[in-house]
């Protein structure tokens, strides 16, 4: 019975204290009360029969009763913020320690032997941490009715993202579908090509190779205000921007790539008299794929914060930095918010893309091995 | 440690490793003793379980089955008392600390004053004829020179037992006679019980007083051969007769082991 | 002799860097040429070649200056000035630095100390890991404007703002390279120390954390120049008057493009001697370290 710590007895006394001394929050509604009992049913069912949590299905149902504790907080606090008992707070406090040991038992699963387990866990568990933040973030604005300019509670924000879909959207076109792809296909484009002429000429590459590893600590975006001046206020000049932060990233790890193949290939490749696109399409390229594509998510994330920074300088009224810089102006935070999610939204789903691809077209390199 | 206990007993040990698809028996039944001042070498074809039997008695795996005692005592306790030294395949050096800090490393961890600490390694260099070199870092040092500043590492505490897991299995052929014969020497001084893992039959059959003949799947031990060599052993003693029957009695027993595949 | 002078990087970056102010001259020419011709024709000024490639190269509001306009500016604004005025670089950039010091030691000390917890609590490492590697496929820079105007709007100003925007900048990739760092000893270093009964703060000590020092110098490397990145983007939003981002924004609105220029190129000064300060730093700790080179 080592599984349970005291979260379980914490969460009780805890219970017991706010119940006999404060218990307001729960008396707004029945289902409020009821669906705050039911976590506490949960604890007694653990401490009374242990093993009940040792089956995954176990797992499952005591999971969902101590959800239903932050359900009955929740509606409590929207209910009625401002004259909320303090109740709720040892409740909530409690409901989190006994949380974290729940997101314990999760993580500590052994997933060695089993890989949709594993990857089953591994996902559940950060959304579960995920959740938790969320939760607490909308409980302590809303509790504490933290002033809206200062942090607006995530059901705020998913308002003004229902409410404003099509601005967004339009936001999303100019910013990431024009600027940032433009932008990065054509820089990474750029950067490799030049990496496979210049290649052939060990001198520049010896020229070229401390310049470009030096451009990744330089702040390029720096330039977003000259790019303005020479291409205009429209997506030409973000692209712009976008294309020489992706330009360095590209050209330095596609002249690394090329450099990895080791001499006896190359020695054997040589031995079958092979000629120089022989050599490059068959030996080098694909080992140069992998350092490659880790240019490419780099770029990834590099060309979207080229094109939004590059908008605090100067755009049409439409692009997500745009928004983000003039509704900041009329403290609509919660607008700001709804611009951020999307922006993280579209970086996190653009580098998943090409993770994916990376994964289809060099699934035979050894870091894709499982260990 | 008091005598009377055999050094290492295991008697009818099984371990049985849990993989996605089946398990694997890596060892089965196991029954071996080990006395107090000797030579042991555990041999046989990679995948007979060699390694994982010295990592029980070590306390790294935990047994699935049977009973296994080292100084009389649980390997779990042994190890907290700080029973053995123990020397991997590797050397297993810390790059960041020099040849002596190397050597103090243990006897930190284990409390020791500081001025013990010094002498201690300076002592055990000696053993290892490495003496002059406690301000090198690895790097500075050979394969086979790192390789003897990691069994001194293992001296530095003087356990009564020493686990050897393929200690020169990285090194090559000219070396690894030079270090055979220099260890050899410090057994003979030192009079520690040694479990030494390997699959070079010469090496084997040159070092030991007890050779344990294993086989893969499930790991299993189908011969132990007591050396008819006399204690003191030279290099030249390989091309003996003697050294040479004894030598093709593991090598049979190593085909012998094949067949049941 | 020569061919070893030719084969030295030293020469081969020389040559790059030449052929590169080459073709900045020439640029300048081409984009400034359009402005020029047109005045020329509006004034009705005789004009030839030399004509035209002397005043792109001295035009007062180029659209692309030459370099050595950019050169002039810059000592101007460096040396001429004293570095306590508005006018000098030395002040903003000095502006610049701190809050990108202050915000690089606030995240790096959070970012180790993540990192720790991390490495010693499943749960942590389940639930929080996986947050902070996807962190680093979103745009959080974004965020920037927000926390530069919010903490504005309740009385906090000046380096904080932009310090913490740095600090959450390097925060993650410092926790990630300090996790992959504690976590780099292999089974076999892990093995030995559990044969020495080893507690967890020793092997803490005597082996994670010497074995994190090249990894936490790596993301030093680039944490140190997002900080600085950081920092100019902090200065971005309207209201900050001191910074190398300031300078930037100005020059931009009253079409000041050599001061743009010369605030980008002291920027790219800086993060160049910040990186190399680091490698300067890891390279002497290394060495102290016994490692090879």
């Amino acid at each position: 019975m080592k599984i349970a710590g005291y979260s379980y007895q914490i969460f009780i006394t805890c219970f017991l204290i706010q119940i006999f001394f404060s218990r307001d929050w729960m008396m707004l509604s029945i289902r409020t009360s009821l669906f705050a009992i039911i976590p506490v049913i949960a604890s007694l069912i653990v401490l009374y029969r242990g093993e009940t949590i040792k089956h995954i299905s176990g797992k499952v149902i005591i999971s969902l009763m101590i959800t239903s504790g932050f359900f009955a907080t929740l509606g409590s606090v929207h209910e009625n913020s401002k004259n909320i008992s303090w109740g709720i707070w040892i409740y909530v406090l409690s409901l989190l320690i006994l949380a974290w040991q729940v997101m314990g038992y999760w993580s500590k699963i052994d997933t060695t032997y089993n890989k949709k387990i594993a990857i089953t866990i591994n996902l559940l568990v950060p959304v579960m941490f995920g959740g938790l933040l969320l939760f607490l973030w909308e409980m302590l604005t809303v509790g504490f009715q933290v002033p809206q300019v200062l942090l607006p509670p995530p059901s705020m924000i998913g308002v003004a993202i229902m409410n404003s879909l099509e601005m967004l959207w339009a936001d999303f076109q100019q910013t990431f579908l024009k600027a940032v792809f433009a932008g990065f296909f054509f820089g990474c484009f750029l950067g490799f090509s030049v990496a496979i002429l210049v290649e052939k000429v060990p001198f520049l590459q010896r020229g070229l190779l401390p310049l470009g590893n030096l451009a990744s600590a330089l702040p390029i975006v720096g330039v977003a205000p000259i790019m303005v001046m020479w291409f205009g206020f429209d997506w030409h000049s973000k692209a712009a921007v976008v294309i020489l932060m992706t330009f360095f990233p590209m050209l330095v790890n596609t002249l690394t790539g090329l450099r990895s193949t080791e001499r006896m290939e190359l020695d054997m490749m040589h031995s079958y008299a092979a000629n120089y696109w022989q050599m490059l399409f068959k030996v080098r390229l694909p080992n140069a794929l992998p350092f490659i594509f880790n240019a490419l998510k780099i770029n990834s994330t590099l060309a979207l914060i080229g094109a939004i920074v590059a908008e605090f300088f100067g755009t049409p009224i439409v692009g997500m930095g745009f928004r983000i810089s003039t509704e900041i102006g009329r403290m609509n935070v919660d607008v700001v918010w709804a611009s951020i999610a999307v922006a993280a939204l579209s970086g996190s789903f653009f580098y998943a893309l090409l993770a994916l691809i990376e994964r289809q077209i060099t699934g035979w390199h050894p870091s894709f091995r499982a260990s | 440690m008091s005598s009377n206990f055999p050094v290492v007993d295991a008697k009818k040990v099984d371990l049985v490793f849990q993989t996605a698809d089946t398990p694997i028996h890596a060892l089965s039944e196991i029954d071996l003793e080990i006395k107090k001042g000797d030579f042991v070498s555990l041999i046989g074809p990679s995948g007979c379980g060699k390694t994982t039997l010295m990592r029980v008695i070590a306390d790294l795996e935990k047994p699935t089955g049977g009973e296994i005692k080292v100084n009389g005592m649980s390997p779990e306790e042994a190890r907290l008392k700080r029973a053995y030294g123990y020397v991997f395949q590797a050397p297993v050096l810390y790059p960041w600390r020099t040849v002596e800090g190397n050597l103090k490393l243990p006897l930190e961890i284990m409390g020791i004053g500081k001025i013990e600490q010094i002498k201690r390694a300076k002592d055990a260099l000696a053993m290892v004829d490495l003496l002059g070199f406690e301000k090198k870092f690895p790097w500075q040092l050979s394969g086979g020179m790192q390789q003897r500043v990691s069994i001194a590492r293992a001296l530095t505490f003087n356990p009564d037992l020493l686990l050897m897991d393929e200690p020169f299995g990285a090194l090559d052929e000219i070396v690894r006679d030079q270090l055979n014969e220099h260890f050899h020497n410090l057994w003979e001084q030192t009079q520690k019980t040694v479990v030494f893992v390997t699959h070079s039959i010469p090496e084997a059959a040159y070092l030991s007083t007890k050779i344990v003949v294993m086989s893969p799947r499930p790991g299993k031990i189908i011969d132990i051969i007591s050396s008819p060599l006399p204690d003191k052993r030279t290099l030249e003693m390989r091309d003996t007769q003697e050294f040479l029957e004894l030598s093709q009695r593991i090598r049979v027993g190593l085909r012998g082991g094949k067949s049941y595949d | 002799m020569i061919n070893r002078i030719l084969n030295s990087s030293f020469f081969s970056i020389l040559t790059v860097l030449i052929f590169l102010t080459v073709f900045w001259y020439g640029a300048s020419v081409h984009l400034n040429s359009d402005v020029l011709i047109d005045k020329y024709e509006r004034k009705k000024v005789e004009w030839d070649f030399s004509k035209l490639v002397n005043d792109s190269w001295s035009m007062k509001r180029p659209i692309m200056p030459a370099p050595h306009q950019i050169f002039f500016d810059m000592k101007k604004s460096i040396f001429d000035q004293k570095i306590t005025s508005k006018r000098s670089l030395v002040y903003h950039s000095w502006v610049t630095i701190s809050s990108t010091l202050v915000g690089f030691a606030m995240g790096s000390f959070l970012g180790i100390l993540l990192a720790v917890g991390i490495v010693h609590v499943p749960t942590l490492n389940k639930s929080v890991l996986p947050w902070i590697i996807a962190s680093q496929t979103i745009p959080i820079l974004a965020l920037a404007p927000m926390i530069i105007v919010v903490l504005g709007a309740f009385g906090i100003t000046g380096l904080l703002p932009k310090a913490i925007i740095s600090a959450y900048l390097c925060f993650f990739p410092i926790a990630i390279g300090m996790v992959k760092g504690l976590r780099s000893p292999d089974l076999m270093h892990l093995d030995l120390m559990k044969t020495y009964n080893a507690t967890k703060t020793q092997i803490f000590w005597k082996l994670r954390r010497p074995a994190s020092v090249p990894f936490l110098f790596a993301s030093f490397k680039v944490s140190i120049a997002i900080s600085l990145v950081g920092a100019i983007v902090g200065e971005l939003p309207a209201g900050a008057r001191a910074g190398l981002g300031a300078r930037l924004l100005t020059g931009s609105y009253y079409g000041q493009t050599v001061q743009i220029w010369s605030a980008l190129l002291v920027a790219s000064l800086l993060a160049g001697m910040l990186v190399f300060l680091m490698t300067f730093l890891e390279s002497s700790v290394k060495k102290r370290m016994g490692s090879e080179i």
